[in-house]
């Protein structure tokens, strides 16, 4: 009996022993590191699904920003989606997406948060195609409409602790593009991470996602003020980075792995893997379910990755604090907004 | 506030503002040219985008900034004779046949840029005076000196040349047979052509000196920032459009509002990273530039007549 119960207890103890290991991984879902010099384009998966997709993006498709994102979070599902993207301009995509759904595509993707008045009109008049719009974390109460959302505040708490650990009392400049959205999120989570890794951030918002003019000349004047690291966020953050490369500052990307604009200096970036919450909204609509709902990117289910540089020389240590922070934001011990 | 007001701080600003102003003139004073001749190219943003992609592709190629420029000015110089022809020959609207123009721009710089490259790939930027190969070390010290270092001698080549343009364009127009013809067929080009000027002949060669100057600018800004994307100049040729008229058509008016425009987009975004802005403001702050501007030129040149010709096309029946 005795040596039953102590099987039991050696059985229980192994099960924890290889979760823990599981947990403390460097490889779990939510981080990621580079290997220095690697080609980092995405291979593309086995389809997911025989529907067709479309996909409607304001910027170009290898921006290496959000557009991208979805590119590539596509690309992994399989998918290789009818595309148009450059869609600054608001009447100019809802153009296409009615065109997409009036060709009788099945799942069409609006990836932008302006879309969303044009998708109130179009949705409805469409009641078979299936629309998936961000980010929003509202649906509108559309039946027919999925909503995605990134919690970028929690991989911006992550890089704004890694930058505080750079910086220390020389402060993080923050080229922000327009106050919305993501971007918000990503600052605003990132300034909470720079404060607890006792660092500081001066923010300026820019008022563009796509003047690379203003975001150099921004990140021109973080440089002249003497910090330490940047950081940045959208399309438009190229000129940053290229003012980081410039002046030998360390960079933080967020939305794609920003290590193709700055290969040495990139430290680690925040990247969507908006293929997480497709996957399960595209198993839904096949099941019937066309709409209804909104989805979250979180660190947790592995939506929000966080892709460190192997080019870049991170101290282990600064990298095992960012994964044991990590690890307390998915606990919810960490409150990053 | 007072930590704006230090010595480095202003004269950071201030070489800044000398900077984000260049692409600004180079369009501006070609603008300039083609206006005074009574041609208005609202092409110039769309011209710019395809110099600039040109620059900027030219880089990638050959590594040369020299060819990357000259190539600016070549696709600047071949839509300027496609333009040209348009307005002066077939008489076409001068408004709607340069937004064709812009939008042509716009969309295939875009077209060329996704086919040709692709992902945005930084470039090594325009080099300043002191890193040029052979002539740096003459210049190295001069951008050591306190103040005027900085100011003056820590920029590229292309912003010389900008500035050295303003008084060049003014001689042209004003001191030089050439720029009598131009300042003529803007005002009365019956007038001039009765006394046996090509009012077709000075407009076409007018047009093709601003809109080569569009191309350079383009590529100037395309190799300034190191890289080329969707719609990168984001309206920079309107506003160049906008300082010509604002500047009274006067090359050294149109210097001041680039300068101006310059000088108040730098210290606005030194005083927001110097948090003297509060983020909540920034949208209001974004507007200052374009409304300062406009009130200092408008006060300005309120008093100066433009070209009495200005989009009138020309012809003789």
């Amino acid at each position: 009996m005795k040596a039953k119960r102590m099987l039991k207890l050696f059985a229980v103890l192994f099960a924890m022993t290889l979760t823990a290991a599981a947990c403390g991984s460097g490889d779990s879902t939510s981080t990621t590191t580079s290997e220095c010099g690697s080609d980092l384009a995405v291979a593309a998966g086995e389809s997911v699904t025989d529907l067709s997709v479309a996909l409607v993006a304001p910027s170009a498709k290898d921006d290496v920003a959000f557009t991208q994102s979805m590119v590539d979070s596509l690309t992994r599902l399989g998918i290789e989606p009818q595309i148009t993207d450059g869609t600054f301009v608001v009447e100019e995509a809802a153009a296409a997406i009615r065109g997409y759904a009036e060709d009788g595509i099945d799942i069409i993707v609006a990836h932008g948060t302006q879309y969303g008045g044009s998708l109130a009109e179009i949705a409805p008049d469409f009641p078979e195609t299936s629309f998936i719009w961000g980010t929003s974390a509202d649906n509108q109460g559309i039946a027919n409409v999925f909503a995605y959302y990134p919690e970028a505040d929690q991989g911006g708490y992550v890089n704004g602790l890694i930058a505080a650990s750079i910086a220390g009392a020389d402060g993080i400049g923050v080229v922000g593009p327009v106050e919305a959205g993501d971007a918000v999120a990503y600052i605003e989570g990132f300034t909470l991470g720079a404060e607890a890794g006792g660092s500081s951030t001066s923010i300026v918002y820019t008022n563009s996602f796509s003047d690379v003019a203003l975001a150099t000349t921004t990140a021109e004047a973080h440089a002249a003020n003497g910090v330490a690291v940047l950081t940045g966020t959208s399309q438009s953050a190229v000129g940053a980075v290229n003012v980081a490369t410039a002046n030998d500052l360390p960079w933080f990307g967020t939305q794609s792995n920003t290590e193709a604009w700055s290969s040495d200096l990139t430290v680690a970036s925040q990247v969507y893997h908006w293929d997480v919450v497709l996957a399960d909204m595209i198993e839904k609509i096949e099941g019937g379910t066309l709409g209804g709902e909104a989805m979250a990117l979180t660190l947790e289910n592995g939506g929000l990755v966080m892709e460190f540089n192997g080019c870049y020389d991170l101290d282990s240590s600064v990298k095992s604090d960012a994964e044991a922070a990590i690890a307390d934001i998915i606990a919810g011990e960490i409150v990053t907004k | 506030m007072s930590q704006f007001f230090t010595v480095s701080v202003l004269v950071a600003t201030l070489a800044t503002a000398i900077k984000f102003a260049v692409p600004y003139l180079l369009a501006a004073l070609g603008e300039t040219i083609g206006q005074r001749s009574g041609v208005l190219n609202l092409g110039v943003d769309g011209t710019m985008l395809l110099g600039a992609f040109g620059g900027y592709y030219t880089v990638i190629q050959t590594g040369s900034h020299l060819q990357g420029i000259l190539v600016g000015l070549g696709i600047g110089l071949a839509v300027g004779i496609v333009y040209a022809y348009v307005t002066v020959f077939l008489h076409a609207q001068q408004g709607i046949s340069g937004i064709g123009i812009f939008l042509f721009g716009l969309g295939f710089s875009d077209l060329l840029f996704q086919e040709l490259v692709g992902t945005p790939k930084p470039i090594r930027p325009l080099p300043t005076l002191d890193k040029l190969p052979g002539v740096g070390r003459i210049f190295e010290p001069l951008v050591d000196i306190d103040i005027v270092g900085p100011l003056l001698f820590d920029h590229n080549l292309m912003t010389y040349m900008a500035f050295l343009l303003v008084p060049a364009t003014t001689w042209l127009l004003m001191k030089t047979t050439f720029g009598m013809n131009v300042r003529a067929v803007g005002e009365n080009p019956q007038a001039a052509d009765s006394l046996g000027v090509s009012v077709a002949k000075t407009r076409f060669i007018a047009i093709l000196i601003g809109s080569s100057l569009a191309g350079i600018a383009g590529a100037t800004l395309s190799l300034q920032l190191a890289i080329f994307q969707h719609n990168l100049t984001n309206g920079i040729g309107f506003i160049a459009v906008a300082l010509v008229y604002f500047g009274a058509w006067r090359p050294r008016w149109v210097m001041a509002g680039a300068l101006l425009y310059g000088l108040v987009t730098a210290t606005r975004i030194r005083w927001q990273s110097l948090d003297i802005i509060p983020q909540g403001a920034s949208d209001i702050a974004a507007m200052a530039p374009a409304i300062i501007t406009i009130l200092a030129l408008v006060l300005l040149a309120s008093r100066v007549r433009g070209p009495a010709a200005l989009t009138r096309p020309f012809s003789r029946h």
